[in-house]
């Protein structure tokens, strides 16, 4: 019993050792390095998440107007800035886009 | 076979500690096929976890009292659900058992995230490795649930009170509930650590948090009925601290779900969710220490044992290496936004957020203050039931109204004018269900009474909720009412199924008033064919039974009960006493009313000769709190649903660097 349970501790470890030494069998050679974020990317990352943030706020903002939770007063105040937001958001993105493009056009 | 389980455990430690060590190096440095390398130790040792865990299981079905283990837990009369369950109850198997979902988890959260853990959180593996890593140095060299011994003639038994329905359940999904929360915590600290603060860790570990914190609350509403029917005082939360070790980090939770819908929507309390997120994890370890530590004289802590130290250790680290890891990364996570009005959805679950936290450290104080005392001092003091309730009424009175309150006010700023509005109906209901109840006499108790009326005005604020937001999406296009009902919940799964959960805590709240207040209780000697009323019943002693059951002894009181002249059939409390475990437990019985929801709730708690010392009590409301367990997972089952739409949308954002988060 003793031998047997040393063999299939013993093959479980082999298993173990083949399943973690995978990458490095399927792969020996080639490019190995973890992408790092440029910061550019970062910014186009965080202008889509105020984007969102802006449009998702405008879109409780209309629904919350309509089920009478904000009165027509205080959504006149809030719209117009949220709109101001998601505009510049928008606009931002723009301009991130372009700055990416533009290198690819140069000979 | 304890030989392989052994072996097992030492596969196990190898793998998560390479895990941890090269995961970290790969991280640090940038090595795609090492990380990819730590995360396959992980699933490895998930397997070896697993092959561990059935060697153990298979030990306990088959009773082989070779293991100490199995013969410190199990015997041979025992029924084999029950000798299975022994694999909790013991410190070493549930220490197994926590490995095992801690690796399950992490396994299942690495591999629905892949390209994210790889290439954008590469910390997430080596962090979770070195959760893992802890637990097993303690299964290999300090809690060996693999021990052998010359086999005794028979076990020792499971401790009576464990051999419970209830028990087969709540261990196992409280250590869900722990365990789950590692993962958001893993999550965090791996975007701290990747310097990638962004959404992304939060969209990911979105619904591991939410599960982690379903999963806990449904073990404390099981636990709490299994002390309501096994404990046997008629009460079913004692604040024990072995029950308020689940109940901090499911608070805190709480205050997390709430203050993290903050930062999305305003990209506000960025460092405040961190904290919350390390402040859960650090205190669901904290709640496993005072389990499995022996430092507590507590029902539920079973065993005396040597782990505390290391517990104590692991736990100072991981808030030692949280705290700076949040301060050094504090410049990330500084918000670019501010709160607006003090009268804004925001500051509501600001409100929420202080009260749940102020009431966290209150109950960890109560739990730390008599050891800290008995440790620094030597003078044993007890924190007792008064002091919880205190703060349970002082904060949670006003959490309630701030769950009435904060749906029915817009984000960024609402006017007093317009919360004026929406409050009145929701008041209304409130003002008169209050007056009701005065009338019906609940001026017994005032904070009872203030609390069945906060408790309306929730309710009604819920109801007017869904039916506003119904008539509106009913208003923009030609669907039926169902047809806009179910677009409104769907469309909003978070915010609607939050609002379930809403009900279903004042349900508990309801319930945990009425047994709290509004109880009643007689007790005295019956010789057989004694009388006794309590309430609107009326009971009579038949006589006694003693019967022979599988592994006990058991004797009953036959109780004939009347309500209103009406017979309601005989119930029977006693006492079991088991033969192997050489142990006496106290079986209640309980006649539920549905109509009422309040329960006949007996106690037979002395015998002598032919006559019983019998407790009755009646616990007007009690079914709600149960009722409330099933409301909260409908809730929590709406608000995890994956969405579609929004999979989408995410997809889109982060196709660049990310696709595979749309499946998060």
């Amino acid at each position: 019993m003793e031998a047997l349970a040393l063999a299939l501790g013993a093959a479980l470890a082999v298993a173990c050792v083949v399943l973690v030494a995978l990458p490095f069998l399927r792969e020996p050679g080639g490019d190995d390095s973890l992408p790092e974020p440029t910061p550019a990317e970062r910014e186009r990352l965080r202008l889509e998440e105020e984007r969102d943030r802006a449009l998702a706020a405008l879109k409780e903002l209309e629904f919350d107007h309509r089920t009478g939770k904000v009165s027509d007063e205080d959504y006149r105040a809030a719209v117009g800035q949220l709109r101001a937001e998601a505009a510049a958001a928008l606009k931002a993105l723009d301009a991130v886009a372009d700055e990416r493009k533009t290198p690819a056009r140069l000979p | 076979m304890p030989l392989l389980g052994r072996a097992a455990l030492v596969v196990v430690l190898g793998l998560v500690a390479y895990a941890a060590v090269a995961g970290a190096y790969a991280a640090f440095t940038g090595k795609r096929r090492l990380i990819e390398s730590a995360r396959n130790a992980l699933y490895a040792a998930l397997a070896a976890a697993g092959v561990a865990s059935l060697v153990l299981l298979v030990a306990m079905g088959t009773r082989d009292l070779g293991f100490v283990y199995v013969a410190d837990h199990t015997s041979k009369e025992l029924p084999l659900r029950y000798a299975l369950s022994a694999f909790w109850s013991g410190q070493e198997g549930s220490l197994l058992l926590w490995l095992l979902i801690l690796l399950g988890m992490s396994c299942a959260a690495i591999a629905l995230n892949g390209r994210l853990t790889r290439r954008v959180l590469p910390w997430t593996v080596p962090i979770l490795g070195g959760i893992a890593t802890f637990f097993a140095v303690l299964l290999v060299f300090v809690a060996n649930p693999f021990a052998t011994q010359a086999a005794p003639a028979d076990g020792a038994g499971l401790n009576p009170s464990l051999q419970n329905p209830y028990m087969l359940a709540h261990p196992p999904l409280l250590y869900l509930g722990y365990v789950g929360l590692t993962i958001p915590f893993a999550f965090a600290m791996a975007a701290l650590a990747s310097k990638r603060t962004d959404e992304r860790w939060i969209i990911a570990t979105r619904r591991w948090t939410l599960a982690a914190w379903t999963f806990l609350g449904i073990a404390i509403l099981l636990g709490a009925k299994w002390a309501y029917e096994e404990v046997g005082w008629g009460g079913w939360y004692a604040w024990d601290p072995v029950e308020n070790a689940a109940l901090m980090p499911w608070i805190v939770a709480t205050a997390y779900l709430h203050s993290v819908m903050v930062q999305e929507k305003k990209d506000m309390l960025r460092v405040w969710n961190v904290i919350l997120v390390a402040g859960a994890f650090a205190l669901s370890l904290f709640g496993t220490f005072l389990t499995r530590s022996g430092i507590l004289s507590s029902i539920h802590s079973f065993t005396e044992s040597s782990i505390g130290p290391w517990f104590l250790g692991f736990i100072t680290l991981v808030l030692a290496a949280s705290i700076a890891l949040i301060i050094w990364r504090l410049p990330l996570l500084r918000s670019r936004t501010r709160l607006e009005s003090l009268v804004s959805r925001e500051a509501a679950f600001l409100y929420n957020n202080l009260f749940l936290v102020a009431f966290a450290l209150t109950v960890l104080w109560g739990v730390l203050y008599p050891i800290l005392s008995d440790a620094v001092r030597g003078v044993t003091v007890t924190v007792g039931a008064p002091y919880y309730d205190f703060f349970a009424i002082a904060f949670g009175l006003p959490i309630v109204l701030l769950m009435g309150l904060g749906p029915l006010v817009a984000w960024r700023r609402a006017s007093l004018r317009a919360l004026g509005r929406a409050v009145a109906w929701p008041a209304a209901v409130a003002l008169l269900a209050g007056v009701l109840l005065l009338l019906a006499g609940a001026g017994s108790s005032p904070a009872g009474l203030v609390g069945y009326t906060f408790a309306a005005f929730v309710l009604a604020a819920i109801v007017l909720e869904f039916a506003r937001g119904t008539r509106a999406r009913k208003a923009t296009g030609s669907e039926t009412w169902l047809g806009a009902f179910s677009g409104l919940v769907g469309r909003n799964r978070r915010r609607y199924g939050g609002y379930v959960v809403h009900a279903a805590i004042v349900l508990l709240m309801l319930g945990a008033i009425g047994i709290g207040a509004f109880s009643t209780t007689t007790e005295g000697d019956l010789a057989p064919g004694e009388r006794m009323e309590v309430g609107a019943y009326t009971l009579t002693y038949r006589g006694m039974t003693e019967t022979r059951g599988p592994n006990a002894v058991e004797r009953r009181a036959r109780i004939a009960v009347e309500r209103d002249g009406k017979d309601l059939g005989v119930i029977e409390p006693g006492k079991n006493s088991y033969l192997a475990e050489q142990q006496v437990s106290n079986e209640v019985a309980i006649r539920s009313d549905p109509l009422r929801a309040e329960d006949l709730f007996l106690i037979a708690d002395q015998f002598s000769g032919d006559d019983v010392f019998l407790k009755a009590i009646v616990n007007p409301l009690v079914n709600l709190i149960w009722l409330a367990g099933l409301v909260f997972l409908a809730g929590a089952a709406v608000a995890m649903w994956p969405d579609a739409r929004e999979a989408r949308r995410l997809a889109r954002r982060f196709a660049a660097e990310d696709p595979a988060l749309a499946r998060a």
